[in-house]
């Protein structure tokens, strides 16, 4: 990607924090990343994997021990958050209590000095575009978590920022609340253009909303890519395992072709997985498949794997059968149901399992 | 259904009935403990002065009022203000109000840097802060007078350095009241302070921070107005016992710049005008009381106009 290209790119970031005494924690290990301008960026993982670190990096609240920042290839890393065309919406909101929403909205655009007339007509627009007029002077305890919600985005677009930063803030809301913000959100970040890099570690927010997603595991990026790419091709381990259900299979290398491999599994059926970017060429490997990118066949039929059918699970819109496969491991399917019926397996009875062209993928450890 | 509403009532009035006889003993401590005290002292301000301190009981006069703000001429009765009385009511005032400000100046980053320590060490600066009130007054007041005397630390180090020629005379001056009292009343602007700063949320400084605030702005805008329940519990807490201070105007004061407490001390003492302190009392107590109410109702103006 040509560096003109991205809104904030970081290189090298290494973020270490002193505490007492010997426990140095490093909440950030070498992390490089560029970030397209426009894009939902977000990035994805547990508590604890530097997600929210490398947020606060590029806001300023704090800096990274090692490594630059750049936004539109000017290194920011050095420049107090009140310097930086970046704002957040933070987990809390963290809306002035003391303030009405139309004083919050405004507070970023006072500080810049701008006209009072233009603030007015700034707070105006922005009301509307959060579809919260009617709410100006009101004080900010006298609306709803989802109001508030709102508010804290309109106050952190209001001055325009070249990248909005987005710090998990949908977790404080319910689910249904959370289902219409994320639309929301993603109305938002289409009308204003503005690059949005969000922070989540709820995986099905990231699939739903994102155009790239990194998956962050303690204090480094695991992946980058897509929704689909993270979802159907992971490429680590933590990444299959963090994001959806998915079957592991341990095998071995019979063979590779460009992006192909066979690989032999402990039963001895060879089946075809997908290999990922910069795979070492080990030998052992473990490859994954996506419960609902494989199918159940009557025994007898053709098929890449069999097994026998331990568990069927009806959950109203699909359908789990778990198998247990000849080579010892143990296997999911997902099945939509439909108004037709299921195919009438039956628990303890021999079945095939076809896999999807592409649903096999080899990961990295 | 007469008869249960009669009841229900019947059992409230009981509750009411109740609640008082329980509350009584409580009532009882505060009316003899604190508003009998008070009337005594106002009912006396009223009475004529014994002539030889007290009062002549039951013997009304308004003669203690009248000389807290005006004199008579001892030759020719001619009635004139009481310069001297007016002086030290204004240096009471002035100082506490100097103290107030200098300890609110001083007391808030000591309070902000205690409530931005880790948690586990906020409170060994608190219980630094505290130390000082283990100490009698009198001994900080005096330990205080070694360091601002002719011959004291901060003269000697002056001198030393070749700042000064001379040694600076502070001690027995307003600045030396002021200055003491400052020392003794630190702690009791910090605290309140630091009580409010704890819950501060730091979030919203990071947040103004983010929308373009610079640091003197984020005071301003956001600690400031956050914190006001603090900067007001803190500035009553040193305002009202530097306005009726004795020690320190004594001790430092050297005799000559008494404030409000020396001069009701001298007429319950050598004075012998009992009537006179006791209007003097409660002249003290209608400042207070005025200057605590104009300074809420500012203080909390300032809030409500934000929204």
């Amino acid at each position: 990607m040509a560096a003109g290209q991205s809104a904030i790119e970081a290189r090298g970031v290494t973020k270490v924090f002193q505490g007492a005494g010997q426990d140095a924690v490093k909440a950030l290990d070498n992390v490089f990343v560029s970030i397209r301008e426009n894009e939902f960026f977000t990035l994805l993982g547990p508590s604890g994997c530097g997600k929210t670190t490398l947020l606060r990096l590029i806001a300023g609240f704090d800096f990274p021990t090692e490594g630059e920042i750049l936004l539109h290839g000017q290194d920011i890393a050095p420049l107090p958050p009140f310097r930086r065309p970046v704002n957040t919406v933070f987990q809390s909101y963290a809306l002035f209590p003391h303030m009405t929403v139309g004083q919050n909205i405004g507070f970023g655009l006072e500080m810049l000095g701008r006209p009072k007339a233009e603030i007015e007509a700034r707070v105006n627009e922005m009301l509307k575009l959060v579809r919260m007029e009617e709410l100006r002077n009101r004080k900010t305890s006298q609306i709803s978590g989802g109001q508030q919600q709102r508010v804290a985005l309109a106050r952190a677009l209001a001055p325009a920022p070249k990248v909005l930063l987005l710090d998990e803030p949908l977790s404080a809301l319910d689910y249904k609340l959370r289902k219409d913000m994320q639309i929301e959100l993603k109305r938002l970040q289409h009308e204003t253009g503005i690059t949005f890099i969000f922070v989540t570690h709820d995986q099905e927010e990231a699939l739903t909303m994102s155009d790239r997603i990194a998956v962050m595991s303690k204090g480094k990026i695991l992946q980058i890519g897509s929704p689909r790419d993270i979802y159907d091709r992971p490429s680590e381990r933590f990444v299959a395992n963090f994001i959806g259900d998915t079957n592991f299979l341990e095998g071995e290398i019979a063979g590779t072709a460009g992006s192909e491999a066979k690989v032999k599994l402990a039963s001895g059926a060879v089946i075809s997985a997908g290999l990922p970017e910069g795979f070492s060429g080990k030998n052992r490997v473990t490859v994954v498949v996506r419960p609902e990118h494989a199918g159940l066949t009557a025994p007898g039929k053709k098929a890449d794997l069999s097994g026998k059918l331990e568990n069927i699970v009806y959950f109203g819109t699909d359908t789990h059968y778990h198998i247990m496969l000849d080579g010892g491991a143990s296997f999911m399917i997902r099945q939509q149901n439909s108004r037709g019926g299921g195919v009438g397996h039956a628990v303890g009875e021999a079945v095939g399992v076809m896999l999807e062209d592409h649903a096999a993928q080899v990961l990295k450890d | 259904m007469a008869s249960a509403k009669e009841f229900l009532e019947a059992s409230e009035r009981k509750d009411v009935r109740d609640r008082w006889l329980l509350s009584l003993p409580a009532l009882l401590i505060i009316f003899a403990a604190a508003l009998g005290p008070l009337l005594v002292v106002l009912l006396y301000s009223f009475m004529v002065k014994g002539d030889y301190g007290d009062v002549k009981l039951w013997q009304w006069s308004t003669e203690g009022w009248f000389s807290v703000f005006f004199q008579r001429d001892i030759f020719d009765d001619t009635v004139s203000l009481a310069d001297a009385h007016l002086t030290i009511l204004w240096r009471s005032v002035w100082l506490s109000f100097l103290t107030t400000l200098l300890a609110l100046i001083f007391g808030f980053p000591t309070a902000y840097f205690i409530a931005t320590r880790p948690e586990g060490t906020r409170d060994i600066w608190l219980f630094l802060i505290t130390i000082p009130f283990w100490t009698n007054l009198l001994i900080r007041t005096f330990a205080m007078m070694e360091v601002i005397r002719n011959e004291g630390i901060l003269n000697t180090v002056l001198i030393k350095i070749g700042i000064i020629d001379a040694p600076l005379q502070i001690l027995y001056t307003d600045t030396a009241i002021m200055l003491g009292m400052l020392y003794v009343y630190l702690p009791l602007m910090v605290l309140p302070l630091y009580a409010s700063m704890e819950k501060l949320d730091f979030r919203l400084v990071e947040a103004a921070y983010d929308l373009y605030a610079t640091r003197l702005r984020v005071l301003w805008r956001v600690i400031i107005p956050l914190v006001k329940p603090g900067v007001i519990a803190g500035s009553i807490l040193v305002f009202i016992p530097a306005l009726g201070a004795y020690v320190t105007p004594r001790v430092l004061g050297g005799g000559k710049n008494m404030m409000l407490g020396n001069l009701i001390e001298l007429q319950f003492g050598q004075g012998r005008n009992w009537p006179l302190g006791a209007a003097l009392s409660i002249t003290l107590m209608a400042i207070v009381m005025v200057a605590m109410l104009v300074y809420v109702r500012q203080a909390s103006k300032g809030t409500g106009s934000h929204g």
